[in-house]
């Protein structure tokens, strides 16, 4: 692609979305705001029901923001209708894999089939297609023996290889990972992010978004801690991790095993956890 | 020697007279009677699959004293939760221990009756796994489930089981236990599902207790309070643990020994922190190596974080407070 825009490959402001009706709203994300540079990994952390996935799904049009706007790629895309939604999806801008791919593979069709698929929607000849997946295998490690299985013959770190290959395949300038390392075990799971890290150099931005702040701090440039659906914290990885702000970024980090744990860490974590609760209840 | 539930209870009501402040700074009570008896041997066991006619386990040791905590780590498929289970003596079909010894509280399991078996699970040995749902009946309310541990093994009756019951969802620092014990899977999270598992698999006073992954699904802030409770239970009640885990890191936070497993075969054995220093084998290494790569070790081993930090935790939250 050419003539690339200077600005943020996605900047989120002011993001409200609320799920269920009147007695029911419940208010999944309060007031988000973040920006993406191009190139960049951002890495989002928070519990179940913090508001992570939502703020994903709001990316991608999945949900509809109540207020607060999403600009991508220079064009701002809260108010798209569905065809509007599935045009830019379709240009391939942004691309998404999610934590079980073999709910992201259709079962029924090979794998060479699933990758060249991204390509073919993009108008990109049948040839040209094949040739970009076999270029594309060696940096997912994937052999291209492989082409021709179905998902349900592949292993769980292959699987989500494919997957990440089928996001990245059409050269994307932002990529949604929500939780693609969270089903795999240590080894695969520090081959998925060895290879996010070499992808990076592409240019492509990642959203890297994770309940394991581990995962997260390996491969983040910086870091967006969601906690209640509210974002109370992003910096530079290095400092998130190193010098935690708000309470919870703070419970976070001395909550995570680490093989340097110190016993007066489970002291600090109840004093954590206490005004944690204190807070909720003001 | 009090019980374990007895100690916990008491451990309860103190809380309760504190004003249920969940301070965390429990003194340790003494440690059961005589450390040095082991309650659990584990001696050069191998485990084998007779339908493919292998050997699958090739030959696990380790004891275990009052207080003390054994980790062992590995990949799917390293055998660690095949040991956890012939030590529980539910080997799935067609698994047998084909070499070896266990021996729980002095006592070899290898020629207990199933009536035996049914003595010493709950009582003395006790465990708890990854997925607390599936262990509990969704129609039945939690509470009762707990209950009727007690009744069964403790031979309670009703209004006792249910006041311990409850005593028990306090001990392992449920919020309204009252209500809890009313509630049915459905409307607890997985973290208070654990709980819930961890009061019923400590009600009948067990010596020891077997935790295989049962962290792993948690959020980590959650799976730090479960490791916290699990350390808790231990240096208050002299419980002693079998912690199983794929991460090094969350077995080196409770364990003093560890057992690190690779296809069966116990590769590295001894005190976490000589395991964590100088690791020997390869496959530990590449342990280590993945967490000061990907994880917070990378940040915090070079840079440790100020002490000035820990003391301002408090001041930082008022902090937020005044600005929120």
């Amino acid at each position: 692609m050419s003539g690339e825009p200077a600005g943020p490959v996605l900047e989120v402001t002011g993001l409200d979305v609320h799920y269920g009706l009147r007695r029911r709203r419940r208010q999944a994300l309060h007031d988000v705001s973040l920006s993406i540079a191009p190139g960049e990994t951002i890495g989002i952390i928070g519990e179940t029901g913090s508001g992570k996935s939502t703020l994903a799904r709001a990316a991608l049009g999945l949900v509809r923001a109540s207020s607060g706007s999403i600009v991508i790629d220079g064009e701002e895309v809260g108010a798209y209708g569905h065809r509007q939604w599935r045009a830019l999806r379709r240009r391939g801008v942004i691309q998404y894999v999610f934590q079980d791919p073999l709910r992201s593979l259709d079962p029924d069709v090979t794998i060479e089939t699933s990758l060249a698929e991204p390509l073919l929607i993009q108008g990109v000849s049948r040839q040209e297609a094949a040739t970009r997946v076999r270029a594309f295998l060696d940096r997912v490690r994937l052999s291209e023996d492989l082409l021709d299985r179905l998902p349900g013959e592949l292993s769980g770190g292959q699987r989500q290889r494919v997957a990440v290959a089928r996001a990245l395949v059409t050269e994307p300038r932002l990529v949604i990972l929500d939780e693609p390392v969270s089903a795999l075990d240590s080894a695969n799971r520090v081959q998925i992010l060895q290879i996010l890290k070499e992808l990076r150099a592409d240019g492509v931005a990642l959203v890297f978004i994770s309940h394991d702040l581990g995962s997260v701090a390996g491969v983040a440039d910086r870091i967006a801690v969601l906690y209640q659906g509210e974002l109370v914290e992003i910096d530079a990885a290095a400092d998130v991790i190193r010098r935690p702000q708000h309470p919870y970024t703070r419970l976070l980090v001395r909550s995570a095993p680490t093989l340097h744990s110190a016993a007066a860490d489970r002291a600090e974590r109840e004093t954590l956890r206490a005004l944690l609760r204190a807070l909720l209840h003001a | 020697m009090a019980t374990l539930s007895e100690k916990v209870l008491t451990e309860a009501e103190r809380n309760n007279r504190a004003g249920a402040e969940e301070t965390g700074t429990t003194e340790p009570v003494r440690p059961a009677a005589a450390p040095s008896t082991p309650v659990l041997s584990v001696r050069d066991v191998r485990i084998s699959d007779q339908a493919a006619g292998q050997e699958i386990v090739h030959g696990v040791s380790f004891t275990l004293t009052p207080g003390k905590a054994v980790g062992i780590v590995g990949e799917s498929g390293s055998g660690k939760t095949l040991t956890c289970r012939a030590t529980l003596g539910i080997l799935p079909a067609h698994f047998e221990v084909t070499g070896g010894s266990i021996e729980i509280d002095g006592q070899e399991i290898s020629g207990l009756s199933s009536a035996q078996w049914t003595a010493l699970r709950g009582a003395t040995i006790s465990a708890v796994f990854q997925d607390p749902a599936s262990y509990l009946n969704p129609s039945i309310r939690v509470g009762a489930q707990i209950a009727e541990v007690l009744k069964v093994k403790k031979g309670l009756k009703r209004r006792e089981a249910h006041r311990q019951a409850i005593e028990l969802l306090h001990a392992v620092r449920l919020r309204d236990p009252e209500l809890v014990y009313t509630q049915y899977t459905y409307e607890l999270s997985g973290g208070m599902l654990q709980r819930v598992l961890i009061a019923a698999a400590i009600a009948a006073d067990p010596r020891i207790l077997i935790a295989d992954e049962a962290t792993t699904a948690l959020d980590v802030t959650v799976q730090a309070e479960i490791l916290d409770l699990l350390a808790d239970l231990r240096e208050r009640t002299g419980l002693a643990l079998v912690l199983v885990s794929h991460d090094l890191a969350v077995v080196a936070q409770l364990c003093d020994e560890v057992l690190v497993m690779r296809q069966g075969e116990v590769v590295e054995q001894g005190p976490t922190h000589e395991v964590l220093h100088h690791p020997q084998h390869e496959y530990t290494r590449l342990l280590i190596a993945e967490h000061e790569q990907y994880g917070l070790d990378k940040f915090l081993a070079t840079d440790a974080i100020d002490a000035t930090e820990a003391a301002g935790a408090v001041a930082a939250g008022d902090k937020v407070e005044e600005s929120a």
